[in-house]
């Protein structure tokens, strides 16, 4: 009796990609970049989040013909990004046979009030968050890893930080709390009673939580780490740099030695210039990925 | 001989926080192992799964390749679960890092294809006792060609060997680590209690690899 895509096998991946960086490619080649970087994971897409930004319009999924290009010349494992609720591009993912879907506010969102229901795929999803309560959501939904999301794009850390401190003082929380208070708090932070009580019993989420979403400089990366996250997204940040194979090496091995200061510092030497960055403050409100999904 | 075990996990990328938690529950000192130096003093090592291209490129730089070769020659107790087993073997086909080469086998990355026909079974695994062994496949590999040293310790009901022993060396193509069953782990340990280094020969080992 094998027992294909159940919870187990679907978490399980995601374990296996913890201490590592996964890279968006939009080409073969740079795929292959990736691979030699030392990267876990690709993300196959038709643009990074850099050019979506500058270029507007409908995000959607990548042209399959990409992907499928991509999975033939790389062994590590392929991610592609569906957009929000779109749970047919999400099928089309599946059936190409892409090892993770990401869920992900980078694209335009197909539903602005529901999310795909994750269960009902043999394939895992990541999805993103904000904080603690919107990390449950999607869990309950089905996904099989978190990321925080940052703002894609940006080459700028600072909304990475925020995610990621918001979720982990959500977990701290959670624990400090006595029982009889996790249901308001459960209540409160929109997220199922059993989650909750998890988390309060566990200290940590029910699964693997990735950094996202501003990640431009080995130092991001280790800063990521350090605050709690268990491997990285790096998007814009290698292929819009000026040198992408060498920094894409350094942000590999500063996400295994993030502890280790001089490694860091080694590894960080004449990198060249990093990807153009964005002030957050200088985005439009309504322009802004991270608040995309609820 | 009532000194407490050591076992380091190899933590450059992986699933090496679940393997320090299964040792932990059987009541030895596990270490994340980040840099060869961190070696000296282990009694074994656990190499995790992960991705066996991330791993072999990390081990690089730092020389644990050439570390964990010198150590295997002296029957340091290894055990490689997934891109461990990888790592440990003489090889696989489309793998262009190099392995550590211990282990006398050839295998076969992905050779179950993609994540959607990962999958659980319980596998039957004489050297354990009679219960099946809730074994946990991800994108994984299997053995393809063995030395004659090599023990098969489980084997999938095609005949695709899973898990083998060759001396003081353990491998799984499945994550004992990502269940609560703790008989592999076990069994690992008990390796890593018959093995008795020659502490001159550890000794001169040790000056070899300049630590």
């Amino acid at each position: 009796m094998l027992e294909k895509g159940n919870w187990k096998v679907k978490t399980g991946l995601a374990q296996m990609l913890k201490g590592g960086v996964i890279m968006d490619v939009v080409t073969p080649e740079q795929a292959k970049i990736a691979e030699d970087a030392g990267a876990c994971a690709v993300m196959a897409l038709e643009r990074v989040p850099a050019d979506i930004r500058a270029s507007g319009g409908v995000a959607r999924m990548a042209d399959p013909s990409i992907i499928s290009a991509i999975m033939e010349t790389v062994s590590i494992p392929v991610m592609a990004k569906c957009r929000i609720g779109h749970f047919v591009e999400a099928r089309v993912l599946e059936a190409l046979g892409v090892d993770f879907i990401d869920e992900s506010e980078v694209l335009t969102p197909a539903d602005e009030s529901h999310h795909v229901w994750k269960h009902d795929f043999k394939v895992p999803f990541v999805c993103g968050c904000r904080d603690l309560g919107e990390a449950l959501r999607r869990i309950a939904e089905g996904a099989a890893m978190i990321r925080t999301k940052g703002e894609a794009g940006t080459g700028n850390i600072v909304e990475a930080v925020r995610h990621m401190r918001a979720v982990q003082d959500g977990i701290r929380r959670l624990q400090a709390l006595p029982e009889e208070e996790l249901v308001a708090e459960a209540k409160a932070m929109g997220a199922s009673l059993e989650l909750v009580m998890e988390v309060h019993n566990t200290g940590k989420l029910p699964v693997v939580n990735f950094a996202a979403g501003g990640i431009a400089t080995p130092t991001d990366a280790a800063l990521m780490m350090q605050l709690g996250a268990e491997g990285v997204f790096v998007g814009s940040g290698i292929f819009k740099s000026s040198d992408p194979a060498p920094r894409a090496q350094a942000i590999v091995k500063a996400t295994t030695h993030y502890q280790d200061p001089a490694i860091i510092a080694e590894v960080s030497k004449g990198l060249g210039i990093a990807m153009p960055s964005l002030d957050i403050k200088q985005i439009p409100t309504e322009e802004l990925l991270a608040t995309r999904g609820w | 001989m009532n000194t407490r075990k050591k076992i380091g996990v190899l933590a450059l990328q992986g699933a090496f926080t679940e393997h320090i938690a299964s040792l932990q529950k059987l009541g030895v000192e596990a270490a994340a192992i980040r840099l060869p130096q961190a070696l000296e003093s282990l009694d074994g090592l656990i190499i995790p799964g992960g991705e066996s291209t991330t791993i072999g490129r990390l081990m690089l730089p730092y020389g644990f390749v050439k570390a964990l070769r010198i150590l295997s020659q002296d029957g340091f107790p290894m055990f490689g679960t997934c891109a461990g087993m990888i790592l440990l073997s003489k090889g696989a086909l489309d793998l262009d890092v190099e392995t550590i080469g211990a282990m006398d086998i050839k295998v076969r990355r992905n050779a179950f294809g993609r994540q959607v026909d990962s999958f659980e079974t319980l596998l039957p695994v004489p050297a354990l006792g009679e219960v099946p062994f809730p074994a946990v496949f991800i994108r994984a590999p299997v053995i393809v060609e063995t030395g004659p040293g090599v023990e098969i310790l489980a084997s999938l009901p095609d005949g695709a060997p899973v898990a083998a022993r060759q001396g003081n060396l353990l491998v799984s193509a499945f994550h004992p680590e990502l269940t609560s069953d703790l008989r592999f782990h076990a069994y690992f340990l008990d390796i890593v209690s018959a093995y008795a280094p020659n502490v001159i020969a550890s000794e001169a080992k040790q000056s070899e690899l300049g630590t």
